[in-house]
């Protein structure tokens, strides 16, 4: 192999398509080391605080696309406090100053601000893809930066971010010269949006293929949109109501007939029902169809809809769609192959709307089904059994009952037998959470049968620390484990320390874990960082009287190379 | 001993009695959660759900001033939904309460239709009189008149979700309003059958 020059070994390297191959050779021997830093283009970084911006930017100087994740996953349900971390910035400032090549970026869950987006747009001259998924921080004012100086902008994708309006001015910031966008997703702003502006741009980019609105996008709009962007494969409406009938409706009913190349569909804010005909003509060809943000769009409505869409591959919608609505959906979507039944009442004692009915109606309808989100009001054994039998090729599980803690409500029975099912018939599951009643039982069947595990979220459930154990003992593959509410303690935690080093993360929080058990795994491994994450009117508290028999709230373990972070908070304390 | 709380065994009896519970009361739940809901119980905080539970709701201690008594648990992070999510909805449930909700309702024999808005109203019992009020102008009869037979004259019906027309009156008030589309007033020889309105 040292024969090899090296331009040929890394043409080969040019052939690596996962991040994987490309880690795994890069480890293989110096030489190849050396070639692959050199070739990388892509860099997927899981943890923001497991390596510092400037050694990716120093290992890596020929990056052109960059990936990374900040926040913890449970940050999605406000489990971690507002200031904690994953800041954008150093990134921006590594590779503004170090490689400035960059033409991609991609950040989940971090803090944003406008000054990032600026040096973004001023530092980066061949910047083409900005994709920003459930970030904060930034404003309008950041995307009018980005609008004003990308000169070669491809995409532009903003996914349910919290972002401060300032005014639609951002929009008209896009130069006239600016044709080159293919993909415009604004669905998560809030404000307004400057018609004519939105317009325009769009007749002027000819390659735009993806287009999602946000609320504030008239359908009269939407339908002058249309007219001059016929090639989209995937759109997001904007509020699609119509007060003035007739006009608007008719022209946007001719619009879509015309669009043959339409695959996705999304958006529907405050959508009625009344305006649902417009789209029958696209339905045969949608492969995508997201429904969770129209609450308006139930019963017969929405069945006569799901009842056109014979090439559904991927579906998401409220549990307002019912039993009886999945059962459509069994009947008609015979390609399904990832569902998502979102709560439509969150805090209510509202009408149960979907149960273990309509997932087991899915199961046998939808065999090619393998990524499942599903927000119930109850569940069994014996329907997740027969989910388990007829669709073996879940790599995606995530079931949860609305109730924590809930048993099967037929048998009083937790739900491990159910759960087990699931994973040994499941090869290939990647991604499992659990809900429900459940005792250390699941725990053993997830070690002993979900091999492939990668992801495992737990709430509310166990019964004693050989849980824990029997899955840090079994998933050889497990990288991130997250657990709240469960009665795990310093036992498990200590275990099997080396674990950690093989696993992106651990959160637990509300279990049974102390400050000396944090200190202990802190000691023993001097390459994870442990955090102990104190409510904010707390850590004042814990400064006086820092017990270490005192139960930790919450604990955030990862493995890194930088060592401590230093722009953590007062309330993190890094041990 | 690591792990687990501070509380000894009699601490623990005590605890007991004021426990916060995950789940409805009376049901198995197993001894793994009486030890940990102290501890978190300025987070958590549990309450039975009303309509659901058959026995008589556990005594609650609840840390939240303000919260409402029909209102589900509320425990931080539950269900896990991404906030940007929960606050859409939140945004559109208070879209939809400010807006009315307006339905139309025939009545048999009259010669056009009345629209009314069923959120002003608290109950049943106040929806069948305006109703009355608004329909009487037709003198084709008292909605709530019985003839000799002691049958309604009238019946009120509306349309759900899936299309049926059902008799008003049998699911609880907040399904109904979620349900109803809109709403006729049929009258009694076609309703023959239907049964008195509550």
């Amino acid at each position: 192999m040292t024969y090899f020059p090296e331009e040929v070994v890394e043409h080969i390297f040019d052939f690596l398509s996962s991040h994987r191959d490309h880690n795994a050779v890069s480890t293989v021997c110096k030489a190849w080391y050396r070639v692959e830093r050199l070739s990388r283009r892509s860099v997927f970084v899981g943890n923001c605080y497991a390596v510092r911006p400037e050694r990716v930017v120093a290992r890596f100087p020929g990056v052109r696309s960059l990936s990374v994740k900040g926040k913890p996953h449970f940050a999605d349900f406000n489990l971690v406090p507002d200031d904690w971390g994953g800041f954008a910035l150093p990134w921006i400032e590594a590779f503004a100053r170090g490689s400035p090549g960059l033409e991609e970026l991609r950040l989940k869950r971090m803090v944003v601000s406008d000054e990032c987006l600026e040096l973004l747009a001023r530092f980066f001259p061949n910047f083409k893809v900005l994709v920003l998924i459930s970030c904060e921080g930034f404003s309008t004012d950041g995307l009018a930066a980005i609008a004003t100086h990308c000169r070669v902008l491809r995409e532009l994708d903003l996914q349910e971010n919290e972002v401060e309006d300032r005014g639609p001015r951002w929009l008209s910031c896009f130069p006239d010269s600016c044709t080159s966008l293919v993909s415009l997703n604004f669905a998560c702003l809030k404000g307004e949006v400057n018609a004519g502006a939105l317009e325009r741009l769009v007749a002027r980019c000819p390659n735009i293929r993806t287009l999602r609105l946000n609320c504030a996008v008239s359908v009269d709009s939407l339908s002058k949109i249309l007219a001059c962007a016929p090639h989209l494969v995937d759109l997001g409406t904007g509020s699609f109501t119509i007060d003035h009938p007739a006009e608007a409706y008719h022209r946007l009913i001719n619009n879509f007939t015309k669009y043959k190349s339409l695959k996705s569909l999304s958006g529907f804010w405050d959508a009625s029902p009344r305006c649902l005909p417009a789209v029958y003509p696209i339905c045969g060809n949608l492969t995508g169809l997201n429904l969770s943000y129209a609450p308006a769009i139930q019963g017969a409505d929405l069945i006569k809809l799901i009842r056109l869409c014979l090439k559904l591959q991927r579906l998401w919608v409220l549990d307002c769609i019912g039993d009886k609505g999945l059962a459509v959906v069994a009947s008609t979507c015979k390609e399904l192959q990832e569902l998502r039944v979102f709560p439509s009442d969150v805090c209510g004692a509202g009408t149960a709307a979907v149960t273990e009915e309509g997932l087991v109606a899915i199961s046998s309808g939808c065999p090619k089904l393998n990524s499942l989100l599903y927000f119930c009001h109850q569940m069994t054994n014996a329907a997740l059994v027969t989910v388990a039998k007829n669709c073996p090729y879940f790599t995606r599980f995530r079931l949860c009952i609305l109730d924590p803690g809930k048993p099967d409500p037929v048998t009083n029975q937790p739900l491990d037998e159910g759960f087990g099912a699931i994973v040994q018939s499941c090869k290939d599951l990647r991604r499992l959470s659990l809900s429900g009643l459940l005792t250390d039982q699941v725990f053993l069947y997830i070690g002993m049968y979900a091999e492939r595990l990668e992801m495992l979220s737990i709430a509310f459930a166990g019964d004693s620390d050989k849980g824990m154990v029997y899955v840090l003992n079994g998933c050889k593959n497990l990288r991130k484990l997250e657990i709240r509410d469960s009665p795990f303690g310093d036992a498990a935690l200590l275990e099997d320390v080396g674990k950690y080093e093989t696993m992106r993360s651990l959160w637990m929080s509300s279990c049974y874990v102390t400050l000396k058990g944090c200190k202990t795994l802190a000691a023993k491994m001097p390459r994870l960082n442990v955090e102990v994450i104190n409510e904010r009117d707390e850590s004042n508290e814990m400064e006086e009287n820092p017990s270490d028999l005192r139960i930790v709230e919450k604990m955030y373990v990862y493995r890194t190379v930088a060592g401590p972070r230093n722009d953590a908070p007062d309330f993190v304390w890094m041990l | 001993m690591e792990g687990g709380g501070s509380y000894e065994s009699g601490d623990l009896d005590n605890l007991k009695a004021t426990e916060l519970r995950l789940g409805l009361p009376g049901t198995d739940e197993p001894e793994k959660l009486p030890s940990m809901l102290p501890r978190s119980s300025k987070r958590a905080i549990l309450e039975a759900n009303e309509s659901q539970s058959k026995r008589n709701p556990s005594e609650i201690k609840s840390l939240e001033e303000d919260q409402k008594p029909a209102a589900k648990a509320q425990i931080v992070g539950w269900p896990p939904i991404r906030s940007y999510r929960k606050n859409s909805y939140q945004a559109m449930k208070m879209e939809a309460e400010t807006t009315g909700m307006y339905v139309k309702v025939s009545m048999d024999g009259a010669p056009y239709l009345r629209k009314i808005d069923l959120k002003v109203y608290e109950g049943y019992k106040e929806l069948r009189e305006a109703l009355e009020d608004m329909f009487k102008c037709f003198s084709l009869g008292e909605i709530s008149r019985m003839d000799e037979s002691n049958v309604h004259e009238y019946a009120i019906t509306y349309e759900d979700k899936d299309g049926d027309w059902m008799l008003v009156g049998d699911v609880p008030w907040e399904m109904f309003l979620s349900s109803c589309k809109r709403m006729r007033i049929m009258k009694g020889s076609e309703a023959k059958g239907l049964g008195s309105i509550p």
